[in-house]
């Protein structure tokens, strides 16, 4: 019954769609109001109940507002040692007054793109946050990098979110690389206070041909923090795509990955790391669809759990009848800190090509406690040598930042952790 | 310098150690020999502390300080070194790192300062030629990809940067070739003073043509059965482990 009520109320939110887009936001609409919220055992959402935690913590569903940001609080938010240009966001609503102006970069509302094909990449049938997300989220941006266009310095798109009890956040962006463009986006979210809060996210991207993209995403927020996102990427051929997920903290959290492999010569590549402590719940669905031949995917999700937390991981691998020679590798690794820490992972490999590498593994166990006995024996004491070997482990995720600054702030976090909490 | 009195020790239950009696002195060198599943490599894990065996009976005195009421980390610090008979590749942790946080904290035991990056390099150029170790393994993970020689090296290195007083090596030579045993033979036998003492685990004697020991002592069923000097190594290697096993159950069933 609670399912039914909770659907209503979420629902609620497309009754009140921002400006534009009213064929788009009405056919997602209709596969909203088809679908509904996951039911509890939804094979798609089996090991995270969303629909129930929304339901217990975002008491009154209402869109939130932008708020107003001025640029000490931006300049406050953004990691140490950032060197780039800086996309703000207030609650979900992109603030161009406080963000960087980049040379070569065109950036627009969606409302003024009615052209912009949104839910042609990231469907809304697929998913259904994605769905509820397109039907209402308040106000969007498009990001055009231009042909040929290499951008030097990163771009921090940095979300601020301040709401009052239990309201929703909906970003909205779609990125297009025109050929041969290059560019690295982190995404940094800055929870300014303890609301609950829940953030609904909804990113595609459209690569040209021989695009390189780097992804990369940290998620390190508040007790009362939800979030549900949906990242969509069109890979054409002879490109590249680098994404890169490091989750520290939160309460429940949901990451969609989904890259479509539309042209040869092709690479995409997922790396992800969860540290999880306290009741945090971080779930990974990745979803990599290989169409034609010649394409290659790496995929590397690793998981620290300590107290009561709760990781999932589900990797889904598709090799079309026509993807001849292509190489997916996938691999989840997983250590234990405690008995009352789950983990539910999955790997999902269906392959119709009959010439392919495909690999996959997943491993969960507690810490190696012959290497753990080595170290020691060399004088290492004991909290030390958990440490040593407990970053190693995430080691090889965080080496796949390539951004120096935002790897070196990853690591310290990361560090700042092992060394303490476990 | 070591002292141990009828040790019994067990796993899950177990008893693997049925009454251990060996005194160690400085500057002397010990073969423990005895065929497979006699208890040799669990003497040597006892001594360093694994945590999987569990002592029942008996002590363990090293330097007049009791060894076994000390967590692994603190016995080697106190300088007691374990040469593993399957090093452990550790993927991610660099072995330059590794060894400078192992050294200094050993140091900070024995009330020595840290070595700083320059004084810690200069320490390890020097004890990498005693062992003959490329710098380039040591920029890689702790043993990853080592092959087998490598890592038996890479342990007599270890052992040279951390400057033990009772070194064990268990079964270092086993898996070796003749030169690789001659190269690790000959760092063991560099690092030898008369201040420190050295604890052989083997199964063969050919280790004992390259390191000679003042006492061999033949470990069966848990127990010292034979004790004597390097001769006896040599009879075992002429005659098996099979007239000792036939004496010491003939008597036992006498």
């Amino acid at each position: 019954m609670s399912t039914l009520i909770k659907q209503d109320k979420i629902g609620g939110l497309t009754d009140h769609p921002g400006i534009g887009f009213e064929l788009a936001r009405n056919s997602a609409k209709e596969i909203f109001n088809q679908q509904g919220m996951p039911a509890l055992k939804a094979e798609e959402y089996k090991f995270t109940s969303i629909t129930k935690k929304l339901d217990q913590i975002i008491t009154d569903p209402t869109q939130a507002k932008a708020f107003e940001v001025n640029a000490n609080l931006v300049k406050s938010a953004i990691f140490e040692g950032f060197e780039g240009d800086i996309l703000v966001f207030s609650n979900g609503i992109y603030q161009p007054a406080l963000s960087d102006k980049i040379e070569d970069l065109t950036i627009s509302f969606l409302s003024e793109k009615s052209d912009c094909p949104i839910g042609s990449i990231a469907k809304p049938e697929k998913d259904a946050f994605c769905a509820l997300n397109q039907a209402s989220f308040h106000e969007g941006i498009v990001i055009s990098i231009p042909k040929k266009v290499k951008l030097e310095r990163p771009v921090l798109i940095l979300f601020l979110n301040a709401v009052s009890e239990g309201q929703v956040i909906q970003p909205r962006i779609w990125i297009e690389a025109g050929d041969f463009a290059e560019a690295t986006f982190i995404e940094q979210t800055v929870q300014l206070n303890g609301s609950p809060t829940f953030v609904n996210k909804v990113i595609e991207v459209k690569g040209g041909i021989n695009t390189h993209l780097h992804h990369y995403r940290l998620q390190h927020e508040g007790k009362n923090y939800i979030e549900v996102s949906n990242i969509e990427t069109d890979i054409q051929k002879d490109s590249t795509f680098n994404s890169v997920v490091i989750s520290l903290s939160g309460d429940m959290i949901r990451n969609n990955l989904t890259l479509n492999i539309l042209g040869s010569n092709s690479e995409g590549n997922m790396y992800g790391l969860y540290l999880l402590d306290g009741k945090t719940h971080v779930d990974n669905h990745t979803n990599v669809d290989h169409i034609v031949a010649h394409s290659e995917s790496n995929e590397l999700y690793k998981g620290i759990l300590a107290d009561h937390s709760r990781g999932v991981f589900n990797g889904k691998i598709f090799v079309r009848q026509d993807a001849q020679k292509t190489n997916a590798f996938q691999q989840n690794n997983n250590i234990l800190l405690s008995d009352d820490a789950v983990v539910n992972t999955k790997p999902q490999l269906e392959i119709w090509a009959d010439d392919v590498k495909c690999s996959h593994g997943c491993t969960t166990g507690q810490l190696d406690e012959e290497a753990l006995f080595y170290l020691q024996a060399r004088g290492i004491g004991k909290l030390q040598a958990k440490g040593l070997l407990l970053y190693a482990f995430a080691g090889e995720v965080l080496e796949h930042i390539a951004d120096e600054p935002f790897r070196t702030y990853c690591t310290k976090l990361v560090e700042d952790r092992l060394g303490s909490k476990f | 310098m070591l002292s141990i009195k009828n040790l019994h020790a067990s796993i899950e239950g177990t008893p693997i150690l049925r009454g251990i009696n060996l005194e160690v002195k400085a500057g002397e060198v010990h073969a423990i020999m005895g065929p497979n599943g006699s208890g040799k490599s669990t003497l040597a894990s006892v001594l360093a502390g694994r945590e999987e065996y569990e002592v029942t009976e008996g002590e363990v005195t090293f330097n007049g300080k009791n060894l076994l009421e000390y967590s692994p980390e603190v016995r080697a610090r106190e300088g007691v070194f374990l040469a593993f008979q399957y090093p452990v590749e550790i993927p991610g942790v660099s072995s330059t790192n590794f060894l400078r946080t192992a050294v200094n904290q050993v140091r900070e035991y024995r009330g020595l300062e840290a070595l700083d990056a320059v004084k810690f390099l200069t320490l390890m150029k020097a004890k990498m030629k005693l062992v003959e170790i490329d710098q380039k393994l040591l920029s890689r993970s702790l043993n990853e990809g080592f092959s087998g020689g490598e890592k038996k090296r890479n342990e007599i290195f270890q052992m040279a940067m951390l400057d033990p007083k009772l070194s064990i090596l268990d079964e270092t030579d086993s898996g070796l070739d003749i030169d690789a045993l001659k190269i690790v033979s000959n760092g063991v036998n560099q690092l030898k003073t008369k201040d420190n003492a050295t604890i052989l685990v083997t199964h063969y004697q050919r280790l004992l043509d390259y390191i000679v020991p003042d006492y061999v002592h033949v470990l069966y069923k848990g127990r010292i059965v034979k004790s004597g000097t390097k001769e006896l190594a040599l009879e075992l290697e002429e005659k098996g482990y099979d007239w000792i096993k036939e004496e010491i159950d003939s008597a036992a069933t006498v």
